[in-house]
């Protein structure tokens, strides 16, 4: 009885802590709540997963109205994945977020910083499991106006004008969207994605269509953050709170790439994606220039916050590159970098949530011989930047072996060896923490001794960390259903 | 000719969408940037309502005698966009007001100035 709904109640559960954290106002219940109501949505991905390898496709039609009229809620392999992602790396920050937020907000704010965390968890669920292209808009709006909201919560003034400029930014590509939307409406009387896959291939010739494909491209790439629409990136990611840019940073993106794959491969199709619109080559070239210029400004920035930021703006050129071979090993490895990037950026962050909650800061000069003082969070660090380099052993070489591997099987090996030579800038960046944190002494001598990051903190940390490794060992689980999700997103599946 | 005078309806949402991104991109005060963002998204909201337009269609509510109707859906739609404009108009402002009261500023170079001055 329950199982039919789990759909809808996805993104129910998570909603429904947001009024819970208001109508209460306190801190540990909120916590409480949003924690309980996060491994609820847990669950419910990981049983979605399940049966979805299993059976194939679950469709809902919410509130039991015909899909073609009304909202379906539709779940296969790749959205499944998306939510599983999705829903871990928000019970992990979660369970990190309780001291952290503690120390970086104002009292007062706490209890509405789990109710927006919630609201933008909803949010981002209902993007990735709903079936219908508006629903979709609508659920991107929640997600994007409480990550807006998340981001101001800061005490950094700076992350006022940050949230703005992303409130700007997104909101030009949301409406993009929604422009593309209409456009394609329009032309097929239909906004289920099903419906619109099945009705495009008739009005492809039609510019309207060109037209609203444009639009929907470059709306999805501002909300991706893909060179050159990445301008808002840096700057919301260096100064929200810890918690909320290890949130962020690991999901939304992700998210905005999953829609991404939703409009290309489900909606328009590959055939007219990548041979009318030659979008292969627009996305070879920016995710090249995606993947360079990001680590390249990395390695310049002495704030590791906006460091790691330039690094995701370089990852998303990774998963862009996998996206542009259009073959089943590239979009693999794509969707395989969409988990493995989500679980080493969120160490990271965190790694860097533990260092500000001791040291109050993250700039690269006040972390120098911090790696003897927090050596567990700085292990830890390490080997989430070694799996940003792609050292075997860890995910970031599983996703770097098919991206080299579908970059080969083209014949493209000018490719394969840029994103060889990346990984080596990623190295110099990483090893520049690495060199400040282990190898040299304090410039000044501390005031206070530093200590360990609480275990509150290292716990959700080495989680991940143990993640990034158990993965980058028995690739068995994420491998085969990124292989499957690519095969079927370019078999038409949908 | 006829065919400029009878797609009048998207030439104004042309005219609306680019002038109001215009401002948004041009003007370095934030809340004259909201203001362009609304009249952006405003001729959205026109591209949509006036698609729904069916000619000789009346109100799509059922009355004898009639059988044409306008296309309701898309007034529902816009309903629900207008009700994420209003969300987003809101919270544009609330940032405003609180960068207004850490910069003393509302202008953009004014801002920059200051943040890059420690």
């Amino acid at each position: 009885m329950i199982n039919e709904h789990l759909p809808v109640l996805q993104v129910l559960v998570p909603l429904l802590a947001a009024p819970l954290c208001l109508l209460f106002h306190e801190r540990r219940f909120a916590w409480s709540i949003s924690l309980a109501l996060s491994l609820v949505a847990l669950v419910i991905a990981a049983l979605l997963l399940q049966h979805s390898l299993a059976d194939g496709v679950i469709s809902y039609e919410l509130g039991g109205w015909s899909m073609h009229w009304g909202i379906e809620y539709r779940v296969d392999i790749v959205n499944a994945f998306v939510l599983l992602v999705v829903t871990t790396i928000a019970s992990v920050v979660l369970l990190f977020a309780r001291q952290s937020v503690l120390a970086e907000l104002y009292r007062a704010r706490i209890p509405l910083f789990y109710a927006i965390y919630m609201l933008c968890l909803g949010g981002l669920l209902g993007v990735t499991i709903s079936g219908d292209v508006f629903n979709l808009f609508v659920f991107m709006e929640i997600s994007a106006l409480s990550s807006y909201t998340l981001i101001a919560l800061s005490q950094e003034r700076r992350a006022l004008t940050s949230a703005y400029q992303y409130l700007i930014m997104g909101t030009i590509g949301a409406t993009f969207l929604l422009i593309g939307i209409g456009l394609m409406y329009i032309m097929t009387g239909t906004l289920n994605m099903r419906d619109l896959a099945d009705a495009l291939p008739a009005v492809t010739g039609n510019r309207t269509i060109v037209t609203a494909f444009a639009f929907i491209v470059v709306g999805i790439s501002i909300k991706l953050a893909l060179v050159p629409l990445h301008l808002w990136l840096p700057n919301a990611y260096a100064y929200a709170p810890s918690a909320v840019t290890a949130f962020i940073a690991s999901t939304a993106t992700k998210v905005a790439f999953y829609v991404l794959l939703r409009f290309l491969f489900t909606i328009f199709g590959v055939g007219f994606s990548f041979s009318n619109m030659l979008l292969g080559g627009i996305f070879l070239v920016l995710g090249l220039l995606a993947i360079f210029a990001g680590s390249t400004a990395a390695i310049f920035q002495d704030n590791i916050k906006r460091m790691l930021a330039y690094s995701s703006i370089a990852q998303i050129g990774f998963m862009t590159l996998g996206i542009s071979f259009v073959t089943s090993t590239g979009v693999g490895a794509a969707i395989l970098h969409l988990f493995n990037h989500a679980i080493m950026k969120a160490a990271l962050f965190l790694a860097l949530g533990s260092v500000f909650y001791r040291l109050g800061s993250v700039n690269i000069r006040d972390m120098q011989g911090i790696g003897r003082e927090m050596p567990w969070t700085m292990t830890a660090f390490v080997i989430g930047g070694l799996s940003l380099v792609g050292v075997p052993l860890t995910v970031g070489f599983i996703s770097k072996w098919y991206l080299v591997l579908g970059a080969l099987e083209q014949g493209w090996w000018p490719v394969a060896a840029a994103v060889l030579l990346a990984s080596l800038l990623t190295l110099v960046y990483i090893w520049r923490v690495i060199d400040a944190a282990w190898l040299q002494a304090p410039a000044a001598p501390r005031q206070d001794a530093l200590t360990e990051a609480p275990p509150g903190m290292l716990l959700p940390l080495w989680g991940l960390i143990l993640a990034n490794l158990y993965f980058g060992i028995d690739t068995s689980l994420s491998v085969s259903v990124a292989m499957q999700a690519a095969d079927w997103l370019l078999g038409g599946g949908g | 000719m006829s065919h400029l005078i009878g797609h009048y309806n998207y030439w104004i949402v042309i005219f609306l969408m680019m002038a109001g991104l215009y401002v948004v991109i041009a003007q370095g005060n934030l809340v004259k940037k909201i203001v362009g963002l609304n009249i952006f998204q405003a001729s959205v909201y026109i591209l949509f309502i006036s698609m729904a337009k069916v000619e000789g269609g009346t109100a799509p509510i059922i009355v004898e005698g009639t059988t044409l109707y306008s296309n309701p859906l898309p007034h529902v739609l816009i309903l629900t966009a207008i009700v994420v404009g209003v969300a987003t108009t809101a919270l544009a402002l609330a940032l405003v007001v609180r960068i207004n009261s850490a910069y003393s500023s509302v202008e953009e170079d004014e801002i920059h100035e200051q943040d890059q001055s420690f």
